[in-house]
């Protein structure tokens, strides 16, 4: 389809463009102006795509969500809050898609050091922001991308000027109130050479409760909400300079979730991602990394599916100078009818010798109307590499289930302990105290474990 | 204690064990012996309720109780312990969670209130000394990266703690060095009580050198061709299995 009329989202644009952040910068118009031609063009992507073929996205398109333009954040209640907004960290709060500085925390922040909203950065430093937008996600990729470049109202700035180690997290808190709303954020993070950042990306619905169990599906508690949160995050990595990127996706039931992270890395700049998918109805996540010379990145990955969930990861690592490592480790957990989607793409380019990468990707499936699709891509050009790939779709081991019941322990306990701990291998890698206990909390809801000191796990 | 009547086994439709019969007491040291294929670790799993094995006919009863017809669990906290051959890695289940919930299981088991933490901690850590262990094994994942010897120890100070009645050792032997066959010996010479039996089932008479057995028995083409005392172990480590086998024959 090539007609104006491929999304009916399009036809919506002009009414909420007056609202739209960037009005006074002709760079920023033009940039949406192609996006919205680019979108409207095509509309959301279709599984006839190759690298959408899992995902079928037709939903948000019958739905039509509508942007939020009401920029309070007065519906979200302080105590809920504190379950999800993380302490010792600076927080950026976006609440249908807008800066709420009502909820948000960031005094005290090193004064050469920029974390501030979209729509601040617009204003302030348009110059950096147009240095940046666009540079890491490319428009043409799928056309989330353009939509997101036409439709943002606002996310996350981070500037973290050259050799600056921040000494805490700054978390990025995402939330959705309404049924129906629709949460179009853009965030750029850029740590300059010797920089070292870590951000925290948290997307939540706020009927989901405390310990991240879906609150509509706990008696007496109301229906889900429906909604679209359509993100996309650019990191750019300076030479030698170090982010990590924990997102913790625990959307409504109802939801459907497209987030993007998109990293350009410099010579010798490392970088680390926690990818936990546990929420919506519909989730997609897309990372995708440019190794320079010699950088490292590791992506881990943690999916949870339950009932018709479809959490659909799509990585993407480009090889594009010698000497580059990557590692690469996925887990999911598919019960019900869940449907689990890995797609893993290593691209080795003909100049990048010396490549060292290694890709996993590891599923339990808990029922046998479970599914999962699991797709790792190897394209290597150079001929001097080492690349390795690996996947395993299954159930628990009988072994390790015998050997835990002739120590006592029940068969259904012993299941849910092996699932825990496979799991829990992922949650382990969190380093940042607060959020792993979060994390773990969450996990700990979906697979129960009796008596046990947290300590121990 | 452990009463075994002409037991009789099928592994895909093979029958394995031929009639066994086997009577051990409280207190008592039971060697089986044989060689590779004879049945013995059969024995050991059909004992603990391993799946994939048959019992075509015969009984086994434990206390009173029908063995073969309990979950492997229940034979668990009744006080049946399989200490394997090849212990199990289990990632991400840690040495102490393990042991905690089988502790509770137990006294679930028997109507006692779950032990306390206090109490706990410092019943595991008296054992993990006994043993001669690092207090660091308790917080490692199960068995994950251990070394042959440290599996075994491990199984050991499970069996420490959950103080079983009926301790069945599956080739504990196997893949231990000097140093690690001594201080597994000696931990389960400490655990020799009048309430407590062993059955154990190894290849070589090494074992026996440290833990000394009441009765040895060996078991060829699935069934008990000879019975005797601790000096049929030494006999068959000079003249081998053979000697047995051709006299059945």
């Amino acid at each position: 389809m090539t007609t104006a009329t491929a999304s009916r989202y399009a036809a919506e644009y002009q009414t909420i463009a007056p609202a739209l952040p960037g009005q006074t910068l002709p760079w920023l118009q033009a940039l949406r102006a192609e996006a919205l031609m680019a979108f409207s063009a095509q509309g959301f992507p279709s599984p006839r795509e190759e690298e959408w073929r899992y995902t079928n996205v037709l939903g948000i398109e019958k739905k039509l969500f509508a942007p939020s333009i009401d920029l309070t954040g007065s519906d979200v209640d302080a105590d809920w809050l504190k379950a999800y907004q993380l302490e010792d960290t600076w927080s950026v709060v976006l609440v249908n898609g807008h800066f709420s500085a009502e909820l948000s925390v960031l005094e005290g922040l090193p004064e050469a050091v920029s974390v501030m909203s979209m729509a601040d950065a617009l204003a302030k430093q348009p110059g950096t922001v147009e240095k940046y937008l666009g540079r890491a996600a490319d428009q043409s990729e799928h056309s989330f991308i353009a939509f997101n470049t036409a439709w943002f109202t606002d996310g996350l700035f981070v500037h973290v000027p050259a050799k600056v180690v921040l000494d805490k997290p700054i978390q990025l808190l995402h939330i959705v109130t309404g049924s129906n709303a629709m949460a179009t954020t853009r965030n750029i993070i850029i740590a300059d050479a010797l920089a070292e950042v870590k951000v925290i990306e948290t997307f939540v619905g706020t009927d989901i409760a405390k310990d991240g169990v879906y609150a509509a599906s706990l008696s007496g508690t109301g229906v889900a909400n429906a909604y679209l949160t359509a993100a996309v995050t650019e990191v750019f990595v300076g030479a030698c300079a170090d982010v990590t990127l924990y997102k913790m996706q625990s959307e409504s039931e109802k939801a459907y979730h497209f987030g993007g992270s998109y990293i350009k890395q410099a010579r010798d700049a490392r970088f680390t991602h926690h990818n936990f998918a546990f929420g919506g109805l519909l989730a997609r996540s897309d990372i995708h990394v440019d190794l320079d010379h010699a950088s490292e990145c590791e992506l881990n990955g943690l999916y949870l599916g339950v009932k018709r969930q479809h959490i659909d990861n799509h990585t993407r690592i480009n090889h594009l100078k010698p000497y580059a490592v990557s590692r690469e480790l996925y887990k999911g957990v598919m019960d019900d009818r869940a449907r689990g989607v890995f797609q893993g793409r290593v691209i080795v380019a003909e100049d990048a010798q010396k490549t060292d990468s290694q890709m996993n990707n590891r599923n339990l499936l808990l029922s046998d109307d479970a599914e999962v699709d699991t797709k790792p891509q190897l394209e290597i050009y150079a001929d001097d590499v080492k690349c390795g790939h690996g996947v395993t779709v299954g159930q628990l081991d009988e072994k390790s289930i015998f050997y835990l019941q002739s120590r006592c322990v029940d068969e259904e306990t012993a299941r849910n302990m092996l699932t825990f701990a496979f799991a829990n291998e992922m949650v382990d890698k969190i380093k940042i105290r607060s959020l792993h206990d979060r994390v773990l909390e969450q996990v700990l809801a979906r697979f129960p474990q009796q008596g046990v000191d947290k300590e121990w796990l | 204690m452990l009463s075994i009547k002409n037991l009789t086994v099928n592994v895909n439709d093979k029958q394995i064990l031929k009639g066994i019969n086997l009577e051990i007491k409280a207190g008592e040291i039971h060697a089986i012996m044989g060689p590779n294929g004879s049945g013995k670790s059969t024995l050991s799993h059909v004992l603990s309720g391993k799946g994939g094995y048959t019992v075509t006919g015969g009984s086994a009863t434990y206390q009173g109780k029908d063995l073969l017809e309990m979950a492997p669990e229940i034979r668990a906290r009744e006080g049946v312990f399989l200490a394997f051959q090849y212990p199990v890695e289990i990632p991400g289940v840690s040495n102490i969670y393990l042991l905690k919930a089988a502790l509770n299981s137990i006294r679930k088991h028997h109507g006692q209130p779950e032990v306390d933490a206090m109490d706990f901690l410092t019943l595991v850590k008296d054992k993990v000394r006994l043993l001669e262990m690092d207090e660091k094994f308790l917080y490692r994942a199960v068995n994950e990266g251990f070394s042959g010897g440290e599996k075994k120890r491990n199984e050991i100070l499970q069996m420490a703690i959950l103080e079983p009645r009926l301790c069945i050792m599956d080739e504990t032997d196997s893949g231990l060095d000097i140093d690690a066959l001594k201080i597994v010996s000696e931990g389960v010479n400490s655990l020799r009580s009048p309430e407590r039996a062993f059955v154990m089932v190894t290849h070589y008479q090494r074992l026996l050198d440290y833990i000394k057995p009441d009765k040895v028995h060996v078991l060829a083409h699935g069934q008990i061709v000879k019975s005797g005392g601790a000096d049929l172990a030494l006999e068959l480590e000079e003249k081998g299995y053979s000697w047995v086998e051709e006299a059945e024959a």
